[in-house]
């Protein structure tokens, strides 16, 4: 392979390292070196990377070490948190005039960034919405541009409108808006010309389409290979024509992408669609934790969390006692507070479930499990019970529940609720416990699978 | 068109690079007159000079290893004085052997490749219209029968060009397309057949096969024909075109690159890191939209269009032939 993966690369930086428990600054610099080369391999421009990785350090220099992930794993962590941040945590879509209203979009971008075939697949993405869209063919240059347009707009069925290569592209558009009203169009997509972003007879064009007709959504098309010049391209697109959105072309292929991270830190706009196939139907939303996996060449998370369960320092026998007792619902208190013991190595179970991007389990779902003060408090409560009433959880009356929630210092209602929620555990791991096949402790079972499908790349 | 003419092969090559020029000359002139000492720090800047021009990780620090070499051997100690050093030491890992266009002269097939939207097509139409200027009996064959209209685009430079084309309809085994054009080449005493492909991403199995194939039947249809490969790059194409380069060469033996789209603010300096990484020279840049604005690449005008340190004039022999 042409690129080692990042994980690798850290993982052998870090092997000597290994078991310290804050990230020097020393650690963080040998680190960062690694993470940017792995960000210049992907093609994110220099200058982003220089900040990237400037943030990165500041916030890794004198953080703890997670329990269970090395200080390799930790920066891992850190960068991945930090380049979804900058992606945009959240999936952008393309969005529409209220009512009844026609929105206009525009694709714009260099030639052979695939501008003709995203036009012709976001008129897809638009059907399924049940909108009725009209292609526009305002790519007069191009020999058999238009013709193109009309063969995929056939093939999505969808009306293709044009006027051959004679009239100018703002009175193009124009007459298309007004085809659109007459024959009930919602969504207008606009193709036009491949051109160079230095091409001011070009862009102008460009801009008198945009003084024409009101234009709602301007997408700049890049090919995700695009290397250290994307930031030019869409800096000045963004400058003379202005810009909503990107669509990211040819995602299929094995470049990294790293135009998309370069673009979204330089213009600030979002990714709306990627593209991923030669197919029509090859085009979905932009997902920016995927991005940033891909980016860093990290296979996915998941293996980073399989490899901190498999080094959380418990002593096997017990694992081993405690998941058997779970199997048969016979987990107890003893067992909870060595549940504890460990997720507090790991960092707390919100940092876990924090490394998992879309694990399909809602934090709202297991609030009260989750919340750390929350689970020390939990703690006290144990700790406040008998070795006997810890082992076996049915002795507790009344009573004893009082004299507990003195000892723990907390009203004698959490007392109930908590072991009321103990006892749904009990059946949960149960539930689980079928299956339970897992070595790790209590999370280590938990999940049966994450969903490996979430992670394409 | 007239005057664009008049402007002189160099001259347009040069304007094509300005921006080129602009953004890593300036980088380099600044780095050489900014710093007093040569040092840690001026390298790690010349290092982000190379891989702004997309020159690569790899590529840039073998760069930089030289010079430091140089530097130690002849005790250099201004940074003004690296400055020969590095443009011959780029020069020399971009030249072109001498024998690199002798095809013109042979009966050659031509295949050209490459991914998606990286103007194969057009590349195509400008080669056809070069040899055909030549004396050159050219006959085009459309095999890209994927993409909707890519055969009208070609015709369409075909006319232009004023040579005859072969192909097929859309969705036709573009195999059978190859098929007839050599054919037609050996009948019709073709000089030169320029193969058109579809662009297709280099890990896609399946397409790479057909390309497979496609070379397959022209060796074993046409084995005395003298072969080319040319493999299409986009001028702004990141490390991703080092992947390229590579998986098409496993797929055809490629004998040349041709490096499009330089006339935008690209620096095209993957061309050097593919060519220390991979030994595929590059044969043609495209520095604009005219029929004629491919160029021969031309290592030595190319560096120094680059660092701009010859005088225009100096340099119209150089250009084009």
């Amino acid at each position: 392979m042409a690129f080692e993966s990042l994980t690798d690369k850290l993982q052998n930086v870090f092997k000597t390292l290994r078991g310290k428990g804050r990230l020097t600054e020393a650690d963080v610099k040998t680190a960062l070196r690694e993470v940017k080369m792995a960000l210049l391999e992907a093609d994110v421009n220099f200058k982003v990377v220089k900040q990237f990785v400037n943030a990165v350090e500041t916030r890794a220099v004198g953080q703890d070490v997670m329990n269970g992930l090395n200080p390799g794993q930790m920066v891992i962590k850190i960068v991945n948190e930090e380049m979804i941040s900058l992606m945009g945590s959240e999936t952008t879509e393309l969005t529409f005039q209220p009512g009844k209203a026609i929105t206009v979009v525009m694709m714009a971008g260099l030639q052979g960034a695939g501008k003709t075939t995203a036009t012709a697949k976001l008129a897809g993405q638009v059907k399924k919405k049940g909108k009725k869209p009209l292609l526009v063919a305002c790519d007069i240059y191009r020999p058999a541009a238009i013709e193109q347009l009309q063969i995929n707009g056939k093939k999505q069925e969808v009306d293709v409108f044009e006027l051959g290569c004679e009239q100018k592209p703002a009175y193009i558009a124009a007459e298309a808006l007004k085809y659109a009203e007459k024959n009930g169009h919602n969504v207008v997509i606009i193709d036009t010309a491949g051109r160079l972003h230095i091409d001011e007879d070009m862009m102008q064009e460009l801009m008198d389409l945009k003084e024409q007709i009101t234009v709602h959504q301007t997408l700049l098309v890049v090919d995700a290979m695009t290397g250290q010049d994307a930031v030019n391209v869409a800096k000045q697109f963004d400058e003379k024509i202005g810009i909503d959105g990107v669509v990211l072309s040819k995602l299929d292929g094995d470049s990294r992408g790293g135009a998309a991270l370069s673009i979204k830190a330089v213009t600030g706009k979002p990714i709306l669609y990627v593209s991923t196939g030669e197919k029509l139907t090859d085009m979905e939303p932009f997902y920016p934790d995927r991005m940033a996996n891909r980016i860093l060449g990290m296979g996915d998370v998941l293996s980073l969390i399989e490899k901190a369960q498999e080094s959380i320092d418990i002593d096997e026998q017990t694992s081993r006692e405690m998941a058997g007792r779970m199997k048969k619902g016979k987990f107890d208190f003893n067992d909870y507070l060595e549940s504890m013991k460990q997720m507090k190595k790991m960092g707390g179970l919100t940092s876990i479930l924090g490394m998992l991007p879309g694990m399909g389990i809602k934090a709202s779902d297991i609030e009260g499990m989750v919340d750390d003060k929350q689970l020390r408090r939990m703690e006290a409560v144990v700790l406040s019970m008998t070795k006997e009433e810890r082992a076996n959880p049915k002795l507790l009356n009344p009573q004893r529940k009082h004299r507990i929630a003195k000892g723990a210092g907390v009203d004698i209602a959490v007392v109930n609720r908590f072991i009321k929620q103990f006892e749904q555990m009990q059946k949960m791991m149960k539930q689980f416990g079928g299956s339970g096949k897992r070595r790790g402790g209590m999370f280590g079972s938990m999940p049966g699978g994450f969903g490996k499908g979430r992670f394409p790349f | 068109m007239e005057e664009e003419k008049k402007l002189g092969l160099f001259a347009r090559l040069k304007r094509g690079l300005t921006k080129t020029r602009d953004s890593i000359v300036g980088g380099i002139d600044s780095l050489f007159h900014g710093f007093s000492s040569i040092d840690e720090e001026f390298y790690e800047e010349l290092e982000e000079i190379l891989i702004m021009g997309d020159m690569g990780v790899n590529a840039s620090e073998s760069v930089i290893a030289a010079l430091k070499q140089k530097v130690k051997e002849n005790h250099i100690k201004e940074p003004i004085q690296c400055k020969q050093f590095l443009i011959d030491s780029i020069k020399e890992r971009m030249l072109v052997a001498e024998d690199a266009y002798d095809y013109v002269d042979k009966q050659t097939i031509i295949m050209v490749i490459g991914v998606n939207g990286v103007g194969k097509t057009t590349t195509i139409g400008k080669l056809a219209w070069k040899l055909k200027d030549q004396g050159k009996k050219v006959l085009i064959a459309a095999a890209d029968t994927f993409r909707a209209a890519a055969g009208d685009q070609l015709a369409t430079w075909a006319e232009r060009a004023d040579v005859p084309m072969i192909g097929g309809k859309e969705g036709a085994d573009p195999a059978s397309v190859v098929y007839d054009a050599v054919m037609a080449a050996k009948a019709r005493g073709i000089d030169t057949l320029l193969i058109d492909t579809a662009g297709r991403l280099h890990n896609k199995k399946n397409l790479m096969e057909e390309l497979r194939k496609m070379n397959r039947i022209i060796d074993r249809e046409f084995p005395d024909a003298h072969r080319e490969n040319f493999i299409v790059l986009d001028g702004t194409t990141g490390q991703n075109a080092l992947v390229q380069a590579r998986e098409f060469g496993d797929v055809a033996q490629l004998t040349g690159i041709v490096l499009t789209k330089m006339d935008g603010t690209a620096k095209g300096g993957i061309a050097v890191a593919i060519q220390s990484e991979l030994n595929i020279p590059v044969k043609y840049i495209g520095v604009g939209e005219h029929l004629d604005d491919l160029q021969r690449f031309d290592p030595e005008s190319f560096v120094n269009a680059l660092f701009d340190t010859r005088k225009e004039d100096e340099n119209e022999e150089h250009a084009d032939s």
